[in-house]
Parts: C-alpha cells; sequence; structure tokens
C-alpha cells in the first residue's frame, strides 16, 4: 500500500471513479439485506405467474403466519451468528420450553401465566447453559450446540412422555396468538404482529446501544474486541440468553400456530433458522448483517415452498430451490466481503 | 540526578508463561512521570507481553506491578483504561467492519442526553462522530475524512493513525505504544512522534516500543533494553550510541550497572 499517498483510494472508489460493479458491491456490503429483498420481490413477481391465487392477501396472511415461526427463531440465531457463532440448538429449546408451558398448565394445572413464565424461564436457562459452556469452559458454539440440541430433544421425550397436548386441553392463553387480527382482507395474527415487535425492539438495540455495537465487534474480530475493553465473555454470554428468551418467547408462537404442543414437532426449525438468516445476507463469518434480512429471509423461503406449491411443483424441488438460495447468498455475502478490502 | 521522583508505573519481576514458552522471565520496567521510555528489544523479547500485562489484556503468572506506589491487579482491559492507561497494541485492536468514530468510542462509548439516553440506551452517534473528527484531525494525519468510512476501507497506516488517536484521546496518565509507526511512511511516522512529544508536554508519560533506532534516539528520555524476557540495561541517548544499544540487545555487549540510567533523568 502507497504509504506517501494516503489519500484513501477507498473514499475515491466510493466517489466517482467506482465501477458500477463496485458500486453494487459497495451498496452491499453497507446494506447486506439489499439482495434478499430484491430475491424476495422478485420471487413475488415470478410466482404470481404459477397461481392466480398467490398473489391474494389470504395467501400472503397464510404465508406470513407459516413464516412467523422460523422467523421468530430465525431472530435469536441472527444474534449467535452475528457474533460469529450457531446454535443448532433453537428449536431443541422452543420445543422444549413448548412442552414445559403445555403440560404443567394442562396435566399440574398450572394458571397459564405461571406456566408461561416456566417456559419462559426454561428457555431462557437452556441459552444461558449454552452461553456457559461456550464461554466458561470454552468450547466451540457449534460442538455445544450439537450436544445440547441432542440434550433438549430426549429431555423433551422424556417428560413429555411421548405425548401431544391438543387445543382442547389448551388454556385460551396459549392459542391466543393463533388468534387473526382483522386487516382489511389480510388476516395477520398476533403471533406474527409479536414477531414483527420482537423484531422492532432488537434491530433498535443492535444499531442504536453500545451492546449491539459491542455484538458487532465480538463478532467482527474477538481479540481486538478484547484488546479495546469489550468483556467479550459477557457481551457473549448475554447473546445466548437473549437468543434462549426468544426462542422460549417463539414456543408461545408456536402453540399458537399449530394448535397444539406436540414434542415431536419443529425438527427442521435448528436448520431452517440458519438458512433464513444467511439468506438474510447475515455472514456466517460474524460481524455482518442486519437482523430484518433474516426475517426476509424467513419470508423468502416461506414464499419459496408456497409459491411452488401452488405452482404444483414437487416437493423434492421445493427443497432444492431453497438449496440453491443458500449457495447463492453464501456466494454473495463472499463477494460482497472482498468490497472491504 | 535524584531519585526523589517515584516512578508513575512500575512492574517488578513480571512472569509469563505461554504454555511451555517463557514470553517474559523476571522483567521489570519503570516509567516516570512526564517522560517517553523506549523499550527496544529483538523480535520475541517479550516486549509486546509485557505491555499486554501492564494494560491488563493479559494476567501476568508473576511479579508484581505498580501504578503511583500502589499495587495494581487488571483483570481486563477495561481496569487500565480506567486506571488511566491508554494502550496501542501492535495489533492495533480495531475492528474492521465498525467505522472510525464507532472504533474510537469502541467499550466507552457516549450515550444521548435526556430520556433516550438513560432509558433507551441511545448512542450519541454524531456527537461522538463530532469528537472523533477533531482527535484525527488534531493528530495531523489529515488524509482521514469520513468518520462513518469502515476501518477496513482504510490503509494499514491510516489504520494505525486510528488507534494512535484513540490513545491519544483518551490516555490520563500513561500510553502505551507498541510499535505504532510500523506501517507509516517517513512523514506520517514524524506526525506520531511529534503527538508523543506533545503528551509529554502535557505531562503524559509514555513508553514507546519501536525498531527503529533514529526514531528512538530522537524522541526517548531514556532506552529500556530487553532481551529474553528480562531487562538487561536502561540507557540514555546521550549516554550511548546506536551501535551499543543494538549491541546489548542482540547480547554481544553487557553494561555494569553504574553505566546505566536507572533513575529519572529530570
Ligand atoms: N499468545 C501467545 N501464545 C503463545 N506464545 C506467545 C504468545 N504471545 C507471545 N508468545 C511468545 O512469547 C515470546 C515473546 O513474544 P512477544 O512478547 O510478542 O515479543 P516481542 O514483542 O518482543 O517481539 C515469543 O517467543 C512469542 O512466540
Ligand atoms: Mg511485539
Amino acid at each position: 500500500m502507497s504509504k506517501s499517498n494516503l489519500v484513501t483510494d477507498a473514499a475515491a472508489e466510493f466517489k466517482g471513479r467506482a465501477t458500477n460493479k463496485q458500486k453494487v458491491q459497495a451498496l452491499l456490503h453497507k446494506y447486506p439485506w439489499v439482495s434478499s429483498a430484491v430475491v424476495l420481490v422478485f420471487a413475488l413477481f415470478i410466482f404470481s405467474f404459477g397461481n392466480e391465487n398467490f398473489l391474494t392477501p389470504n395467501n400472503l396472511s397464510l404465508i406470513l403466519q407459516q413464516t412467523a415461526v422460523i422467523g421468530a427463531i430465525a431472530a435469536g440465531q441472527t444474534l449467535i451468528i452475528l457474533t460469529a457463532g450457531i446454535d443448532l440448538s433453537c428449536g431443541a429449546i422452543a420445543i422444549f420450553a413448548s412442552m414445559v408451558m403445555a403440560k404443567t398448565a394442562f396435566v399440574n394445572g398450572w394458571p397459564g401465566w405461571a406456566a408461561f413464565m416456566l417456559g419462559i424461564a426454561v428457555g431462557t436457562g437452556a441459552g444461558a447453559f449454552n452461553g456457559w459452556l461456550i464461554t466458561k469452559v470454552n468450547l466451540p458454539p457449534f460442538i455445544v450446540t450439537l450436544g445440547t440440541f441432542n440434550v433438549f430433544s430426549a429431555l423433551t421425550l422424556f417428560y413429555a412422555t411421548g405425548r401431544t397436548i391438543m387445543d382442547k386441553e389448551l388454556e385460551p392463553f396459549f392459542l391466543y396468538l393463533g388468534n387473526p387480527i382483522p386487516l382489511g382482507a389480510f388476516k395477520i395474527t398476533y403471533g406474527v404482529l409479536l414477531v414483527i415487535v420482537m423484531y422492532l425492539i432488537l434491530a433498535f438495540s443492535l444499531r442504536y446501544t453500545g451492546w449491539g455495537r459491542h455484538v458487532y465487534a465480538v463478532g467482527d474480530d474477538i481479540e481486538a474486541a478484547r484488546l479495546a475493553g469489550i468483556q467479550v465473555k459477557r457481551v457473549l454470554m448475554s447473546v445466548y440468553i437473549t437468543a434462549g428468551f426468544i426462542f422460549a418467547v417463539t414456543s408461545w408462537v408456536i402453540i399458537g400456530r399449530v394448535a397444539a404442543a406436540s414434542p415431536n414437532s419443529g425438527t427442521n426449525l435448528n436448520l431452517d433458522s440458519i438458512t433464513a438468516v444467511v439468506i438474510g445476507g447475515t455472514s456466517l463469518f460474524g460481524g455482518r448483517g442486519a437482523i430484518f434480512g433474516s426475517l426476509i429471509g424467513a419470508v423468502i423461503v416461506g414464499v419459496f415452498r408456497n409459491g411452488l406449491t401452488l405452482a404444483g411443483v414437487d416437493l423434492y424441488y421445493q427443497t432444492f430451490a431453497v438449496g440453491v438460495l443458500i449457495i447463492t447468498a453464501v456466494s454473495i455475502d463472499q463477494w460482497i466481503r472482498k468490497a472491504g478490502v | 540526578m535524584s531519585n526523589s521522583v517515584a516512578p508513575v508505573l512500575e512492574a517488578k519481576n513480571l512472569v509469563k508463561n505461554y504454555g511451555r514458552v517463557v514470553a517474559i522471565d523476571g522483567a521489570d520496567l519503570q516509567l516516570f512521570p512526564g517522560e517517553i521510555l523506549a523499550v527496544v528489544g529483538d523480535n520475541g523479547a517479550g516486549k509486546s507481553t509485557m505491555i499486554k500485562c501492564l494494560s491488563g489484556a493479559e494476567t501476568p503468572d508473576g511479579g508484581v506491578m505498580e501504578l503511583d506506589g500502589k499495587p495494581i491487579t487488571f483483570r481486563r482491559q477495561k481496569d487500565s483504561r480506567d486506571a488511566g492507561i491508554e494502550t496501542v497494541y501492535q495489533t492495533l485492536a480495531v475492528s474492521p467492519a465498525l467505522d472510525i468514530a464507532a472504533n474510537l468510542y469502541l467499550g466507552r462509548e457516549i450515550r444521548k442526553k435526556g430520556p433516550l439516553g438513560s432509558i433507551f440506551r441511545m448512542l450519541d452517534n454524531s456527537g461522538m462522530k463530532k469528537s472523533a473528527k477533531e482527535h484525527i484531525t488534531s493528530l495531523g494525519i489529515g488524509t482521514i475524512q469520513n468518520m462513518s468510512q469502515a476501518v477496513e476501507t482504510l490503509s494499514g497506516g491510516q489504520r494505525q493513525a486510528v488507534s494512535v488517536a484513540r490513545a491519544a484521546a483518551f490516555g490520563q496518565k500513561v500510553i502505551i505504544m507498541d510499535e505504532p509507526t510500523a506501517a507509516l511512511g517517513v512523514r506520517e511516522s514524524g506526525q506520531v512522534l511529534k503527538l508523543i512529544q506533545s503528551l509529554r508536554e502535557k505531562g503524559l508519560a509514555v513508553i514507546l516500543i519501536s525498531h527503529n533506532m533514529p526514531q528512538v534516539f530522537e524522541v526517548a528520555d531514556r532506552i529500556h533494553i530487553q532481551r529474553l524476557g528480562k531487562r538487561v540495561a536502561v540507557v540514555t541517548p546521550k549516554s550511548h550510541t546506536m551501535n551499543e544499544v543494538v549491541a546489548v540487545m542482540t547480547g554481544a555487549l553487557t553494561l555494569e550497572e553504574k553505566d546505566q540510567t536507572l533513575g529519572p533523568i529530570r
């Protein structure tokens, strides 16, 4: 790098001299979720030709309801991936918490709110357990959560004794999030609204608070963050605890959505949440991404599955399409990262 | 001169091992108020490790450290900051994806005034940008214009300037710089040396680790020579020549205690 000419090449690149390709690269570098937003608009456009019912308020509302659960889990997953971590146990935590809520209410006769609080505590505690293993025992997040995924799944089956608790057995409190809010022709459920509110709060915290900045710094370069005086273990711990809390809240959304609490549901949530985050433009290497991208990512997966179904495409093509989406998203991320150097 | 001036920062018999590697092996260091202490030594002499212990980035396995005569134990880097010590690490410790202003205030962000700050914990980004700009400009490396620029878009020298500006902006008592001019050109190195001298004028004590002998002889009041994890001599630019310092560094020459300048010089 030329030392005498410190007049920044990079700054010049952003102003006039940049080629169109560099401009796109720089834009995506700054706003990584833009490419996923473009994909979403494009997908909506294409699928509207596949079936005339696709772009109806009814169907769009359905997509949002189908997306809400993955979107909620992906919110917690985003926090973790921003710190260059990963959580393979997120779905298992949510299902575990949902069984705790449903069973203490139905079998032990706890009032709904108390059962709910216990479920939240259990989910948050599970996240804290992951965080403890990662920050205090110094194990890699991948290994920790692969292990706890199995542990939490087994605990769920053991605790639930294989029994699903059906809607008639559940208090109205638990089914509340499945109720629609009439919004013209749209039928947004309270669950969807809760997920959107959750995203708003997280987006604010990540963008405008010191905590959010530290989350990015830890994921960006953990040693630099430590040397800059950030208490990196405390930040990591806070992220895993917050994520556990989010997964526990998601269990409420799950019960509302399927109108039941089943120990065998949600096996795809673990990987699907990672899919949503990656498609939403957050880098698996940490430190880069925006939380709303993950919501867009979750909606994209929902739109693809719904649109392809309505177009009469077989399930395995849908799975294939999601796979292509993931690989494309990661390739774009790699390309964007080059813009920084 | 008399020894009536007490050291602002002192380390006695510091030891730090990384597994089987002995990085520092009973190192001593004395830094007096208002002086520039150069620390020189071959690669691997344990200079960086020593200053990491002094700034709380590493916990020493043995030895004591004192600030203003009082014993200190830093559990984390932030403890040294709170005690008034700022450090420019050899690796710079900047976060690439964050912008310049965010890096300058990393770990000590300022919140907005009023309920937005106290209840919603919102950061005062515009305020931080404004004063970041002042700090960077006062460093005299004026080629950095836009405080919203991500640090990864900067050249190596500019990144170094950000790290130096950060230490200079917040240092209260002691500023430690580990090879702060390594990536800088002649003119920018000159700016940093000028900055170091102006910090001394403000009464701060500076530890400057450098391989550049002419630079060391230009600004240092005393020169701490480290070899194989230990302090082997302390001299001044007046008492010894560059060749002698290099000879001590490499072990070709050993100095008697009476030939050294262990105490303060002014
Ligand atoms: N984090 C570390 N892990 C293992 N060994 C280290 C580490 N840091 C430094 N060392 C070793 O300690 C010794 C002193 O290194 P360092 O303090 O960086 O020396 P200097 O800054 O004088 O070049 C070297 O042998 C180096 O390899
Ligand atoms: Mg070094």
